[in-house]
């Protein structure tokens, strides 16, 4: 009952103003005290990430002094920079050639029809929603066979070949393209690529933009990829799977584990705030329509 | 029909009846396979041929080093009867599937009704909402661990300062799938952001029309809200199922972190579970099958069972959303 009165319609319903101004303080007081829960998390994160190592022994939540220093100690213990390049080199490579294979791909689907379509779209919806752990054994035995186990390849090298989630995106937002802008296109004489590249791409610049950014943060956050392929070989970890062992590996240090931490989220949340409308489009236009 | 039709084609040129009966021959337009050849290789390479290898596998003792050998149903017998972790994997997995899927669902629809009420700095509150299901998933686990961590976790000491005594937590086999719902909870935004777009989509005159013929709340929800919502939250359910089916990272991360030893991977299996089984997932299983154990075969009958049970859903999604026919779509 209590989801279902959120839900409730518009404030303009008949009410009495004493009653409407005691439904907005409520609203507002849920929403303040809602956003302090979602908040404190990162905050008490950051404190700790600031404290002594002593002082994380003990049952305090505020850093009696403030040891910036932690930060510094965090890339003398691991090869931090390193990581950061390798998630770098992952997420960059994979968004760029992830684009280069299914923008092409994306735009046949959306404004092509041809006899085989709904069929190519239906595998590629398929492959987006099964499980990974589904292929994931002959797919690994492929990579082993090649020897590019070790390496995060096997992770970049199939975004040649499309990705099915950022296609069937991509087709999304390129259906939303006026068909009189590709007809005239094409009566003027203009080839497919041509119509891509020219009226295509510029209209739907916002929706690449995104299946760009939800790559990019795919492959940056992704811990079962690189657990799979580059467990054996640190030098080729990216951070996230870097995060996941520091703790094991380096002891029971809270006040280093979280600064690790800090570090790991600040680059996504900086592009978020870059980008922070085209991802919102992004996501709403994931689950709307389908 | 030879190679392609285009669209455009069809609604623009006036068929003459002779194009009726034969329709004139046209040419490959090497621009579009052009196109398309990558991502249909990719299909073959990436996802039909692992399907079909996998079900090959499973009837196979097989790992890298020895060969193939044809073993029957075996794995399938062994899985069903003998394996002595699997049931309580796919327990775990199916606990997650009907915990933790409901309650994002219920916790994204509730903020969403709060933030589609909330006319000023709604963009203030929607990033504030946002903002964890950004944090990468690793990061968001180690941070729960930390803060809920039994000894000196903040969470444990403000529960402590009103007078109440925390649970152990990630370390409780109780409680440690409930501190990952919480994790869930945190980071439910995306499912937020698409309800909230749903319910701000949901035409006002249709509210103020069904106002005006005497509706009150409880029935503008049930008759106009609700039905508007049904296509996101038939969506947001079934791929929060089929996301709950392949549940690893967080439970796996978590295991690690708790224990305080190194996770899986080198040295496979030793937090695997942590604390007691209660976070070993179905997902996890495969994978401490085939590369733990390094099992192929019998890590391939296991997928094949996941296979078959994500089919199910997979299949209703196909069912139901009509703007996955190209045809239907504009």
């Amino acid at each position: 009952m209590t989801t279902n009165a959120l839900l409730l319609a518009p404030p303009r319903v008949k009410a009495g103003r004493a009653r409407s101004a005691l439904v907005w303080v409520s609203e507002h007081l849920a929403l303040v005290i809602l956003a302090v829960l979602f908040l404190a998390p990162v905050v008490f994160v950051f404190f700790t990430s600031l404290m002594t190592s002593q002082q994380t022994l003990t049952a305090s939540l505020i850093p009696k002094t403030w040891q910036w220093s932690n930060y510094l100690d965090v890339f003398r213990t691991v090869p931090l920079a390193q990581w950061f390049g390798n998630s770098a080199i992952y997420a960059i490579s994979s968004t760029v050639l992830m684009l280069l294979s299914s923008v092409p791909a994306a735009y046949v689907l959306a404004k092509i029809r041809f006899r085989g379509s709904s069929i190519i779209f239906g595998a590629i919806i398929i492959a987006m929603l099964l499980p990974p752990q589904v292929t994931v054994i002959p797919v690994y035995v492929m990579w082993a066979k090649l020897h590019l186990t070790g390496s995060l390849l096997p992770l970049i090298l199939p975004n040649l070949l499309g990705d099915a989630f950022s296609i069937f995106l991509l087709r999304q937002f390129f259906l939303t393209v006026p068909k009189e802008y590709t007809d005239a296109a094409r009566m003027d004489g203009c080839g497919d690529w041509t119509i891509l590249w020219r009226i295509v791409v510029p209209m739907a610049r916002p929706g690449i933009a995104a299946a760009g950014l939800f790559s990019f943060f795919h492959a940056w956050n992704d811990y079962f990829g690189p657990l799979l392929y580059t467990s054996e070989n640190q030098a080729a970890w990216p951070v996230s799977y870097g995060l996941a062992t520091f703790r094991g590996a380096h002891g029971t240090d809270w006040s280093i584990t979280m600064a690790m931490t800090i570090l790991v989220m600040v680059p996504v949340v900086l592009l978020f705030f870059f980008a922070q409308k085209v991802f919102v489009e992004g996501i709403t236009l994931t689950g709307v329509k389908g | 029909m030879t190679a392609t039709v285009l669209e455009s084609e069809r609604a623009t040129t006036p068929a003459p009846a002779r194009q009726l009966t034969r329709r004139p021959r046209r040419r490959p337009r090497w621009a579009v396979i052009s196109m398309l050849a990558p991502a249909v290789l990719g299909l073959a390479i990436f996802f039909v041929y692992p399907l079909i290898a996998s079900i090959f596998f499973s009837f196979t003792r097989y790992n890298l080093i020895g060969g193939i050998e044809f073993i029957g149903l075996r794995n399938y017998v062994y899985l069903f009867t003998q394996d002595p972790q699997v049931v309580q994997a796919a327990l775990n997995t199916l606990w997650f599937v009907v915990i933790l899927v409901p309650v994002r669902i219920i916790t994204a629809l509730a903020l969403a009704g709060l933030l589609a009420r909330a006319k000023k700095a709604s963009g203030f509150w929607r990033t504030v909402f946002y903002l964890p299901a950004l944090v990468p998933p690793v990061a968001s686990v180690v941070a729960f661990v930390f803060l809920f961590n039994p000894g000196t976790g903040p969470v444990n000491l403000i529960l402590k300062s009103i007078g109440i005594q925390g649970p152990l937590w990630f370390n409780d086999p109780a409680w440690a799938k409930p501190s990952l719902v919480l994790l869930g909870v945190w980071v439910m935004g995306d499912i937020m952001i698409i309800f909230l777009a749903a319910l701000l989509d949901v035409p006002r005159e249709l509210y103020e029309a069904s106002s005006l013929d005497g509706a009150n709340g409880v029935q503008q929800v049930r008759h106009v809200t609700i039905p508007h919502l049904a296509p996101v939250l038939f969506f947001s359910v079934i791929t929060g199922v089929i996301a709950a089916l392949q549940y690893f990272t967080e439970a796996a991360v978590a295991s690690g972190v708790a224990s305080g030893k190194a996770t899986i991977g080198q040295g496979a299996g030793v937090a695997i579970g942590y604390p007691d089984d209660s976070l070993l997932t179905y997902a996890q299983w495969i994978y401490v099958r085939g590369f733990g154990n390094y099992q192929f075969g019998y890590a391939s009958a296991l997928a094949v069972v996941l296979f078959v049970v994500a089919s199910v859903f997979v299949l209703i999604m196909m069912r139901r959303v009509g703007a996955f026919n190209p045809s239907e779509a504009s």
